[in-house]
């Protein structure tokens, strides 16, 4: 690795000589190494290649790369080749001899790796064309594809670093927060507070030792957009902390990482380590004379630690509460210090503002709301994985366009964004806009971008249900509205589901929301709501459903469902059968129907997923 | 002198000083606002909510606990509005449904109207800790041996003594039982002995040679002639006595 740089005209240097050994000539194979294409095998295929390069001696001819998340994580493991932007996926090891070789001889794509829709349409063969990308604007995630987060050269081949020399050498810090101010950039974490007011206040805020901190204690169930960006471009998070710890005046940084994200943790450590030994942190930064210095914390299992009292307290060492935020943070924070807390997504912003202007932000997304969000989409949609999208688009699009429509041509019922605690939105909310203002308006939030799509076999009670159960394991338990409200809410939600409730319940619902989000100590509480309002507000005949004719529609809650075997369409195959947990059903020969014994029955649903025939039906 | 501000609390024109909080400023002029979890030894906490009051800075109005939230120039707060006493009376509704046979509880919920919880039966409970957080505050922050702490997250939460065992740093002051809202902290004093049952400890009380009285546990009055570096005996005799 170069050694200390010691001014940006070093830096400048080093990015010129690290862009020229980019060889063009070459072919790039980028292999994405994420935290969903790990599962599917992307490590056995990545030592494929890497074994079959050397044995072959192509190491002159082919540039390998392992890389961060690339996003369509449902077809994972995928890479993308050059030259051609040829996206393959589902590459398994047995594939890998085949890629080099038509990589090397120019042979095209092959056919059977290449991404199709469905089997009624065409296969795509350049990412570029494919429409889970082209609908998307990728200013933040897309450089995942061209680096390996391991490698600091990476980075800076790419300009990596080139804003923090810019902030350093050519900008004043009250320029810098004029610029984020200018971009309207707000707060990723969910909030959606205008971070270059935050940075602002922070900046003036009486004291000495000041404190920036990364929050990356991403906790929603399904949401992975934090540890994508942290794990597939740690440079950029950093360099970002050090350009807004400059603007602010502090010299020290904390990047909290849930400890459930060993890789990001691994990357960040390890960009911190090369950034130090780059002089890209620690003292007289680029001979500006700005020192910084940076420490990972790891966070311990709280969901409520994403909240940012509760993180700093966690970060002094004490229980990760939340506490009153009347004085902010940014005047008492970490250490009754001035502490200025961004989310991972908001600080990897900061480099692209000062390279690109505030105009060119403010240009991207919509009026109020500019820029780009990232979003995990999961639950029942085509195209799983991370998804960038500039802010105002609709949540149809994201869905539809991008996310390829609902699994096995199923009806779309709702989607919930923003995590645990925010609401399930239904179709006719599907044209709204997705901003931080609309979805509150509708009754939901941003959140740090989870993105649940649910289907006509998703109870929406249930839904609604679960996300309390959630919450209420996950309530910290020091305020009373919420460690008792949510509690009541669950147990509640639970008797409906168990055809146990009456319509009375609906308005104590509704009387312990209201009570909730006026009287709770922090965000999780106050929000913890809005699963059960907003089912309640967009899918009330479901409640109804449950309460009064104790029938749950989308055959889910099992005190209210029955299964039967429909004789007519019974081929007494037996699959049911040898599935059944219970020895429930009985074989009783070819081609005659099974028999259902209801009182060994424990609806746990095999026979009905395993059933080809459609010969299990749900009352 | 540090700065004063005025306000305005249910209609009348208060001076309070900068910074002091709205609960104590209210007090001082006889402006009840009930409270659980604060005392007046004890750094405020803003976990039973009950002091909640409407504040308005400017043309927004928002909920806060009058413990934590500071008073400025031009606040105005309202104590009693109908947004604050239906919500008032929801959190005596879940804490009646979690302490349903605890007489401060029931008190305070009949104060409000309530007889019984809202709830169906079948999910009362009977606690008498409504998790506060006072005893365990009060040992740390004002004897000073954090012998006891809140273990578990929500809804298991509760104060217990470290590893559920004996509370071995325990000095037996009984400061946890004095602060108990609820009397949720227990403390007998039978035949020379004190115990703090929720804490399993008991200490031997101190016997004053003069009168006889069984005034103090020993392992307290150790701590505190150590603490102050008081000379062996200091407290051989009773206060009374000496």
């Amino acid at each position: 690795m170069a050694s200390k740089l010691k001014n940006a005209k070093a830096l400048a240097a080093l990015h010129k000589k690290l862009a020229k050994d980019i060889d063009t000539e070459k072919c790039h194979i980028s292999l994405c190494n994420g935290t969903a294409c790990r599962p599917y095998g992307s490590n056995p295929v990545a030592e494929a290649f890497k074994a079959d390069i050397e044995k072959r001696g192509l190491a002159d001819k082919v540039e390998f790369k392992i890389t961060g998340c690339h996003g369509f994580c449902e077809r994972g493991p995928i890479a993308i080749v050059e030259p051609g932007n040829v996206f393959y996926q589902r590459i398994t090891v047995a594939d890998v001899p085949e890629i080099l070789d038509n990589t090397i001889q120019k042979k095209g794509p092959i056919e059977r790796l290449l991404f199709k829709q469905d089997a009624a349409t065409k296969t795509v063969a350049r990412q570029n064309d494919i429409p889970f990308y082209t609908e998307q604007q990728r200013i933040v995630l897309g450089n995942n594809i061209r680096i390996d987060p391991t490698s600091i050269e990476d980075y800076i081949a790419i300009g990596g670093y080139s804003a923090l020399s810019r902030a350093l050498v050519e900008l004043q810090p009250d320029q810098i927060i004029k610029m984020i101010k200018d971009s309207g950039l707000r707060g990723r974490g969910g909030g959606g507070f205008p971070t270059g007011a935050k940075w602002e206040t922070c900046r003036e805020a009486h004291g000495d030792i000041k404190y920036v901190i990364v929050n990356a204690d991403e906790g929603d169930p399904g949401a992975y957009a934090n540890e994508g960006l942290l794990t597939g471009n740690p440079h950029s998070v950093l360099e970002g902390l050090v350009i807004g710890a400059y603007a602010i005046g502090s010299h020290q940084g904390y990047i909290y990482v849930r400890n459930e994200y060993p890789l990001a943790l691994k990357n960040i450590t390890l960009a911190i380590e090369q950034a130090e030994k780059l002089g890209l942190i620690g003292k007289n930064i680029l001979g500006s004379g700005f020192d910084f210095n940076v420490r990972v914390n790891r966070g311990g299992g709280a969901f409520v630690c994403g909240e940012s009292t509760a993180l700093m307290a966690s970060l002094e060492g004490k229980t990760g509460e939340p506490r009153a935020k009347y004085i902010h943070t940014v005047e008492k924070g970490l250490w009754d210090r001035p502490s200025c807390l961004n989310n991972v997504e908001t600080w990897a912003n900061i480099p692209l503002i000062v390279n690109n202007g505030a105009e060119w932000f403010s240009k991207i997304g919509a009026a109020g709301n500019s820029g780009t969000k990232i979003f995990s989409l999961t639950g029942k949609v085509n195209n799983t994985g991370l998804v960038e999208v500039p802010m105002g688009i609709k949540l149809k699009g994201i869905i539809f366009d991008i996310g390829g429509g609902i699994r096995g041509g199923k009806k779309f019922k709702a989607v919930q964004t923003g995590g645990p605690s925010g609401g399930c939105l239904p179709e006719k909310l599907l044209d709204s806009p997705v901003d931080f203002d609309s979805l509150l308006k509708a009754g939901s939030m941003m959140g740090s971008g989870g993105m649940i799509v649910m289907d006509e076999d998703n109870c929406m009670v249930d839904t609604a249900r679960y996300f309390l159960t959630f919450l209420e394991e996950e309530s910290c338990g020091k305020c009373v509205p919420c460690r008792e409200g949510v509690k009541r809410m669950r147990q509640i939600l639970t008797d409906i589901t168990q055809g146990k409730g009456e319509m009375s319940d609906l308005e104590l619902l509704t009387e312990l929301s209201a009570h909730l989000k006026d009287s709770a100590l922090c965000a999780l509480g106050s929000s913890a709501p809005n699963p059960v309002l907003t089912t309640i507000q967009y899918f009330k005949d479901e409640y109804e459903a449950h309460i009064e004719d104790k029938k749950c529609p989308a055959g889910i809650c099992k005190a209210l469902i029955k299964f039967s075997i429909i004789d007519e369409k019974c081929p007494g195959c037996g699959r049911c059968v040898k599935t059944c947990p219970t020895q429930a059903i009985t074989f009783m020969g070819k081609k005659n129907p099974v028999i259902l014994d209801q009182s060994k029955c424990i609806k746990c649903r095999t026979c009905y997923d395993i059933c080809k025939m459609g010969a299990v039906s749900i009352e | 002198m540090s700065e004063l501000v005025n306000l305005t609390i249910n209609g009348n024109k208060y001076t309070a000083e900068k910074g002091s909080m709205v609960l104590k400023v209210a007090r001082e002029h006889g402006i009840r606002i009930p409270t659980l979890c604060d005392h007046e030894a004890i750094e405020p906490f803003g976990a039973c909510r009950l002091c909640i009051v409407e504040v308005t800075r400017g043309n927004r109005t928002r909920i806060v606990t009058s413990c934590l939230y500071p008073v400025e120039e031009g606040l105005v707060v309202q104590t009693d509005s109908p947004r604050i006493v239906r919500n008032r009376k929801m959190l005596l509704d879940l804490l009646l449904a979690r302490c349903s046979d605890n007489k401060v509880i029931k008190e305070l919920a009949a104060e409000y109207g309530l007889e019984k919880p809202s709830f169906r039966e079948e999910y009362w409970e009977k606690h008498d800790c409504i998790v506060c957080g006072l005893c365990v505050r009060a040992c740390e922050q004002v004897v000073g041996v954090s012998a006891i702490s809140l273990v578990n997250r929500g809804v298991s939460k509760e104060p217990k003594p470290p590893f559920l065992e004996k509370a071995k740093a325990c000095i037996g002051c009984g400061s946890c039982h004095y602060v108990c809202p609820t009397g949720a902290v227990t403390m007998e004093e039978k035949n020379g002995v004190r115990s703090l049952p929720r804490w399993k400890v008991s200490f031997k009380l101190k016997k004053c040679p003069k009168c006889g009285i069984e005034w103090a546990p020993e392992a307290q009055l150790e701590y505190i002639r150590k603490k102050w570096k008081l000379e062996p005996g200091f407290f051989d005799l009773c206060p009374n006595c000496r």
